[in-house]
């Protein structure tokens, strides 16, 4: 059992789903108040890592982030570490490649709170951070709570940017699936059969709680 | 200088109408204002600048000499900062939030003792206070009304602004809520502003009435003094051809209401509900009128005798004032009033059936 894989990818997914849950709620709550122009452009950038190869964004990250650029050269001075076959490194391209699994389920939540309950929050003279505190995430927790699942289970299964940002080094940046691969090319069938296995029962535990948890009425306010 | 709410704005919608709104009036003793008007003229436009939700194109707003918004010194106020209290048209109560966590909403600034105790306060003056522990899915529309007018009273608003507020109301909860809301605004002390493009509505909760027409005040008065003395043909259209009077009731008897109004006195159904003032309603067309000397006994209630003091000619129509103590107006054709020699000075006897005076009450 790869035990030290295992703990990797769920603290890579878990950290993952911390940072897009800070990041990406204020991205998804400007793209539903936000009255600018450019939006469109924001959203499509946003939406990208869902239609290109994980290898092209792994490939940008690489040139626009290794040692010989600027920025990779600032990313070393506040890390300590050259960006590629880090940890960290790989947490920054995690949470690129799953933004769009979480920022548009928040998005869609978030849009979908009846505006006149944020409008009675203002009148009431609560500001506009205490009303998406008070009310507005409240009300959209559902959908929140399904963007952060999906942006948990979507790392836990990435490869193609893993094993170009981050390489394969046990313990540091070796993962799940990357471990599988590895399995896979020495013919240890059954290792790979037990990894794949474990694999398949976690993404497959998650999405049924996101289905189920979207499926009920939401929430249960009235009975309580 | 008394304090007045005035106001000026202009606001353009892309593929709809442009509203250019201007009216001022005192924030004195006469509380509730009512905007009216028919949908599309505006009303919900007007209340969303005052309330800060929407920022007019132009024009400016002020409360009591304070800048709300003011194009030109590019002031605009956020509503957080007005001090209002907004009744919305479906309530907007917050679903997830207890009764009491909603009426205590806007108190947040203060301590949880002195909020709980304020809760309690309002919850009591409004009659809700059984109430406070249930969630907004399991109340009855009259009680989410309710509900919705003690949390924008909570936080003590300087102003009070309603949108429709009875029309999301099945019609008997309406009924039973006009008299009780007028109280409620009454007893509240807080100057209110009320859309609606219900007269009934208009004639219960307002002192003062202000008409929109096609995004423009057209006249701002006293409400039976608009309802009654329409400035022009298009206002009379809107708010009907109605005599409104305010009057006062004087006795019961056989299940009719016998009300003054100025020095006459006319026999109404008995709507229920009259304690005291209510406003008599009779429409023009429901006035008959006859010579002074016509002694042929009739089934009407209401015989008054008096004077034609005006006649204005409108087409195939005519409308006659006729003082009887009060001013009335009756809409007769033009051969009648040909017939009769209907001009001021003629003595003619006015007549209306009970049922055609429709009482308004005043109080719950």
């Amino acid at each position: 059992m790869d035990a030290a894989a295992l703990a990797l990818s769920l603290k890579l997914a878990g950290l993952t789903t911390l940072v897009l849950l800070a990041v990406g709620l204020p991205l998804a709550w400007w793209l539903t108040v936000s009255r600018f122009r450019g939006k469109v452009l924001v959203e499509a950038v946003v939406a990208l890592p869902l239609v290109l190869p994980p290898t092209v964004l792994g490939f940008y990250l690489l040139t626009g982030l290794g040692p010989r650029s600027p920025a990779g050269r600032a990313f070393e001075a506040l890390a300590g570490h050259p960006f590629p076959f880090s940890f960290a490194g790989l947490l920054v391209a995690s949470v690129l490649y799953s933004l769009p699994f979480a920022v548009q389920p928040f998005a869609a939540a978030l849009a979908g709170v009846d505006r006149r309950l944020v409008e009675a929050s203002h009148t009431l003279g609560v500001s506009r951070l205490g009303t998406f505190l008070r009310v507005t995430l409240p009300l959209a927790w559902p959908g929140v709570l399904a963007g952060a699942v999906l942006s948990f289970a979507h790392t836990l299964g990435e490869f193609g940017v893993v094993l170009m940002v981050g390489g394969n080094i046990p313990g540091k940046t070796r993962t799940l699936a990357v471990a599988i691969f590895d399995h896979v090319e020495a013919l240890e069938y059954a290792a790979a059969h037990r990894t794949a296995g474990l694999l398949l029962a976690i993404s497959f535990g998650v999405l049924t709680l996101v289905y189920a948890l979207q499926r009920r009425p939401a929430f249960r306010w009235n009975e309580r | 200088m008394e304090r007045a709410l005035t106001f000026d704005v202009a606001r353009r919608f892309p593929r709809g109408p442009t509203i250019r709104a201007r009216a001022s009036w005192p924030l004195g003793r006469e509380a509730v204002t009512v905007l009216f008007g028919p949908s599309g003229s505006g009303k919900t436009t007007v209340l969303r600048a005052l309330a800060g939700l929407d920022r007019p194109d132009a024009g400016a707003i002020s409360f009591g000499g304070e800048a709300w918004f003011d194009a030109d010194r590019r002031v605009f106020v956020p509503p957080q900062a007005r001090g209002i209290g907004l009744l919305f048209q479906d309530h907007a109560l917050f679903p997830h939030l207890s009764v009491a966590a909603n009426v205590g909403y806007g108190l947040h600034r203060l301590p949880r003792a002195a909020r709980a105790a304020r809760v309690a306060e309002v919850a009591e003056r409004i009659g809700i206070r059984e109430l406070l522990p249930r969630r907004p899915g399991q109340l009855s529309g009259g009680q989410r009304q309710r509900v919705a007018l003690a949390r924008a009273l909570a936080p003590r608003p300087r102003l009070l602004l309603l949108d429709e507020p009875l029309s999301a109301l099945d019609a008997p909860t309406r009924e039973a809520l006009r008299g009780e809301l007028r109280h409620l605004l009454e007893a509240s002390g807080v100057p209110a502003v009320v859309v609606t493009h219900d007269r009934t509505e208009a004639l219960a909760l307002g002192d003062r009435l202000a008409v929109l027409l096609d995004g423009t005040v057209r006249q701002v008065g006293p409400v039976h003094e608009v309802f009654s003395a329409p400035v022009d043909a298009e206002v009379a259209r809107v708010v009907g051809t109605e005599n409104v009077f305010p009057s006062r009731l004087l006795r019961r008897h056989d299940g009719l209401a016998v009300v003054r109004a100025g020095a006459a006195e006319l026999v109404a159904l008995d709507p229920g509900g009259v304690e005291d003032e209510a406003y008599a309603c009779v429409r023009a067309e429901d006035v008959v009128l006859e010579p002074h000397d016509g002694e042929h006994a009739t089934s009407a209630q209401n015989r008054l005798a008096g004077v034609v003091a005006a006649r204005r000619d409108e087409g195939p129509l005519v409308r006659i004032t006729v003082d009887v103590g009060v001013r009335l107006v009756a809409l007769v054709t033009r051969a009648s009033a040909e017939r009769l020699g209907l001009v001021a000075g003629r003595e003619v006897t006015a007549m209306v059936k009970a049922p055609s005076v429709r009482l308004v009450p005043r109080r719950a």
